[in-house]
């Protein structure tokens, strides 16, 4: 009989209150506010039946925020003494000073309105409920559930969970606490004969991402979902080559994330269309005389930013302004209304905006980001779909992507797509891949998933920002199709 | 910082029971970080930031923690000690890992690189002097790296530098309305306000051929120049699980054909790991120490790939220290040599009519068997006549193998290499980087 060892871990660290070391800071600056971040994150992965590696890293800072003749400045220590936050203060105050003189606009403390709340993740299954075995053994089990064969070369299972507790409190009376649980898992299998290799996943790199508890890997469901990763990956193995045609796409909603997040979120970022990100992710072909105006797409495109959905990877109660979140609708019947920017790019640019002024940690400002954005449903069912196509694709599973810095030209790969023939799924294909330019391929949408068919992922790593941050985001969406498009596999 | 390190180091070691083997790992910064937009100041963040790798071993099991250090010794010692509780009893349950490999002493080092680096107000002032008359967006970093390693054998490196990074992009508009961009980055140990103008008037000279009208350019194949700066983004492109043992061995390798000798690389390319560079440390996130200089690939063909300790022991090969990911950390491809190399200032001369590429944009593999990549243009790009630069171009999208352009169509190198310094800064900022020559294509193809 084994020790029980829970998967909680609970290191023995001093406590933190932050109105506390707030009020020693109050009368050294104007306004002062201390973003509080305390955040576990786990991750386990096993190989081929084997254990490959266990990891948690826990992090623990506060970043100060100060208010300087009309500048936020940022000092973010992982010293909690009173003596370490008055470091990092009088820090903040000091490249303040200047940068307010050099700063590029000028803001005052509508920007940061007063807040008061709480958000808890929902979830059933905690961690110091669940045992280190149990977890440890459904992945192991899982890596043997996708060796379907002698083919299936390599078998990987991995978990993270991610356990976040974040407290903003300011000098004027904010106070927010926001606790998160959220478990993102990634099930793969790798295929190999000869010289062909396929590898097929559980809905792609990570995708299946939620705040939710263990519950998530019920080993039933994981085990069912692993025995079709590698029968499928043993399909692809013989499957033809995506052939290079110009058909009808539909995208399942394991692709359509990244379909969303790269050519939808990013580019209705208000900072990029400020130019803030030209040197590093990029700037928008959005401008912004396009609000209100621009037919992004087609009148079944209806996209919300929605911070509110129970579950999704990216919910959350009030931005790190401490800006309460709402849903919004971003393009509502295919005409751009709102851009994804926080209240000081409302305050620069003049577009209606989001609560979306999101940091990645403690050690970082926050920047406009996503969080989650989703295509609302329509009323078509996926069989309808495949029913009404002649020739087209039905793509899954997001693999490859990539996106100008403009967000214009895009060109995404996915790991299994069926073709369609007269109303009908047929011949597994391996390789897919095709191309687009945003505006056209988003008014060339026909058909659109009623709410049935909706589905929800998202990804735990959307980089910007200089310095850099990777946040997280949350995509729902049903499937969709997609009039006309160029395809292609592999070779060369 | 140092003897917070080591204090914490030895009195843990103290601790460990027979069977037990920890290794320390620390990667902090104190940095200063500013972004500008429009030549001003957008948003200003210090970090002052910690993180302790601890590497908790005992046959057959291992288990590792990160932990963020207050700097407090007291309260950095209490937490390091309950998660090392904590690595104990997690062994007892964790199923045996057969591929963990026992530690060792890989020795002393050290390294500690001081500089004469402006106060971030000092820095802002001349950057924002210095581009008051352009459209500048940019990044300045600005401080304290440190990696150290401590083990319970006695191994014990550390390496610290201060030093500084500038990366930033000039914006004009050219006369068809069009917004143009040239990149430009001043990076090293010591600031020099000359250097920094100096730097940023060189890239100006880009922005007024970026005003010329644009040149239409379809999708099809073209005779291509990359400057070194794109070379670097393409050939980091083999960082992504290209020189990994591990990943070949699972299937997942872009460069399995020219692993199994059945495509080859122009002889005239040669990629190494080379620390000579002095971008990072030689000791790895385990204090493993690196050979200084190690041959990848060289003459088109594959001769080593990056083998971590664990790997080794998985497939019973010998490592060469490479990291947990077994990517470069000092990437050096080699100027060309002979008649198959060119002076940089005739890269103009030698492309003829063409385009030429100063910077690429998101790559990604788009077929892993073919080595297929796609990937943007981005930034100074133009079309060249006649060895002249006619006018810039809308960016174009790419999808090439690289037995293509690693491959068949080299025609040249230039004969010196570049620089290219890291300026990532995730979860904290990174050293390294990687030196490439530009390259001359015959032929590459866009396919939007
Ligand atoms: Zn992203």
């Amino acid at each position: 009989m084994l020790n029980h060892v829970s998967l909680g871990i609970h290191p023995n660290h001093a406590s933190f209150d932050p109105e506390s070391a707030l009020s020693k800071l109050k009368s050294s600056a104007d306004w002062v506010a201390l973003r509080y971040v305390n955040e576990k994150n786990h991750s386990r992965s096993f190989k081929n039946g084997k254990s490959e590696s266990h990891s948690v890293s826990f992090d623990r800072g506060v970043m100060i925020e100060v208010f300087v003749n009309g500048y936020f400045g940022y000092a973010g220590t992982s010293d909690l003494s009173n003596a370490g936050l008055m470091r990092a203060l009088l820090k903040a105050k000091e490249v303040a000073t200047l940068a307010s003189q050099r700063g590029i606009s000028e803001f005052t403390l509508d920007q940061r309105p007063v807040a008061r709340g709480e958000y808890q993740s929902p979830f059933f299954q905690n961690l110091d409920g669940t045992s280190l075995n149990e977890f440890c053994d459904t992945l192991r089990l899982a890596t043997e559930r996708m060796k379907a064969s002698d083919k299936i070369v390599s078998t990987r299972a991995d978990a993270r969970i991610i356990e976040t507790h974040q407290v903003y409190v300011s000098s004027h009376g904010t106070h927010v606490d926001q606790k998160y649980l959220m478990i993102a898992t990634d099930f793969k299998a790798t295929a190999k004969e000869g010289s062909e290799t396929q590898s097929r996943s559980d809905k792609g790199g990570l995708a299946r991402c939620n705040q939710m508890g263990l519950e998530a890997l019920d080993r039933r469901e994981v085990l069912a979902r692993c025995e079709q990763i590698g029968r499928e990956a043993l399909e692809l193995l013989t499957a033809p080559n995506c052939p290079t045609d110009t058909r009808d796409l539909i995208l399942a909603p394991d692709h359509m994330l990244i379909q969303i997040h790269e050519s939808i979120g990013h580019p209705l970022e208000i900072d990029r269309i400020l130019g803030d990100e030209r040197n590093y992710a990029g700037w928008s072909f959005v401008k912004p005389s396009d609000f209100g105006k621009l037919q992004y797409g087609s009148k079944l495109m209806n996209v919300t930013f929605d911070p509110s959905v129970p579950g999704e990877f990216a919910s959350y109660a009030f931005d790190d302004c401490g800006n309460p979140a709402t849903r919004e609708y971003l393009i509502k019947d295919g005409l751009l209304v709102r851009g994804l920017g926080s209240l000081e790019s409302q305050k620069r640019s003049g577009i209606p905006g989001v609560a979306n002024f999101r940091s990645a940690s403690w050690n970082r400002a926050p920047i406009d980001r996503m969080a989650n954005v989703n295509l609302e449903p329509g009323s078509s069912s996926l069989a309808e779909m495949i029913a009404q196509t002649e020739k087209g694709i039905y793509v899954q599973s997001n693999q490859s992507w990539s996106i100008d810095d403009y967000r214009n030209k895009f060109q995404f790969g996915a790991e299994y797509a069926q073709l369609i023939e007269n109303g009908k799924l047929t011949t597994v294909v391996k390789n897919p891949n095709y191309r687009g330019i945003t505006v056209p391929f988003w008014n060339s949408l026909i058909a659109v998933g009623n709410a049935a068919d909706v589905e929800m992922y998202g990804s735990p790593y959307c980089g910007k920002g200089e310095p850099s941050q990777i946040i997280r985001v949350g995509h729902s969406s049903p499937h969709c199709l997609f009039s006309q498009i160029e395809i292609f596999g592999g070779g060369h | 910082m140092k003897e917070l390190f080591q204090t914490l180091g030895a009195k843990l070691f103290t601790e460990l029971k027979s069977g037990e083997e920890l290794g320390l790992f620390l990667s902090a910064e104190q940095t200063d970080y500013v972004r500008f937009n429009q030549s001003r100041v957008r948003q200003s963040t210090f970090v002052d930031q910690k993180v302790m790798t601890m590497t908790f071993q005992s046959p057959s099991r291992k288990v590792v923690f990160d932990l963020t250090l207050s700097g407090v010794y007291d309260i950095d010692f209490a937490q390091s000690l309950s998660l090392l509780e904590r690595a104990r009893e997690e062994v007892k349950v964790l199923p045996q890992d057969d591929f963990v490999s026992p530690m060792k002493n890989a020795g002393n080092s050290h390294q500690e690189h001081k500089s004469e680096l402006p106060t971030v107000n000092q820095a802002i002032e001349e950057i924002c002097r210095a581009a008051d008359h352009v459209d500048l967006a940019g990044f300045l970093a600005l401080g304290l790296t440190v990696r150290a390693s401590l083990n319970h054998l006695g191994q014990n490196h550390w390496f610290s530098t201060e030093s500084f990074f500038f990366d930033y992009s000039l914006y004009t508009k050219n006369s068809n309305g069009e917004n143009k961009a040239a990149k430009g980055t001043y990076a090293g140990t010591d600031w020099d306000s000359k250097s920094l103008a100096e730097n940023i008037r060189e890239s100006v000279h880009w922005i007024e051929l970026l005003k010329k009208p644009t040149q239409s350019v379809p999708r099809g194949s073209y005779r291509v120049y990359m400057a070194p700066a794109a070379v670097a983004d393409l050939v980091g492109m083999l960082n992504w699980g290209g020189l990994s043992l591990n990943s070949y061995k699972n299937g997942s390798s872009p460069l399995n054909q020219l692993i199994e000798k059945e495509r080859f690389f122009h002889p005239a390319i040669t990629v190494e790991e080379n620390f000579g560079l002095g971008l990072s440390p030689r000791f790895n996130s385990l204090g493993e120490v690196s050979p200084e200089k190690l041959k990848l690939i060289e003459n088109g063909q594959l001769q080593n790939l990056l083998v971590s300790s664990r790997s080794a022991q998985e497939y019973s090969v010998s490592t060469n220290f490479a990291d947990k990911r077994e990517s470069c950390r000092s990437m050096n491809m080699l100027p060309g040599t002979g008649t198959l190399s060119f002076p940089s200032t005739q890269a103009l001369d030698r492309l003829g009519t063409g385009l030429y590429l100063g910077n690429l944009h998101y790559l990604n593999w788009s077929d892993l068997k073919t080595a297929r990549i796609t990937g943007m243009t981005r930034f100074a790009c133009f079309w060249v006549e006649k060895g002249q630069v006619v006018g810039p171009i809308q960016d174009l999208r790419f999808d090439e193998s690289l037995y293509r352009c690693l491959g068949s169509e080299v025609e040249a190198l230039t004969d010196e290499s570049f620089v290219a310094p890291e300026v990532d800064t995730y979860y904290q900022r990174s050293l390294g980087g990687k030196k490439a020559p530009g390259l001359l294509l015959k032929d590459f193809t866009f396919t939007l």
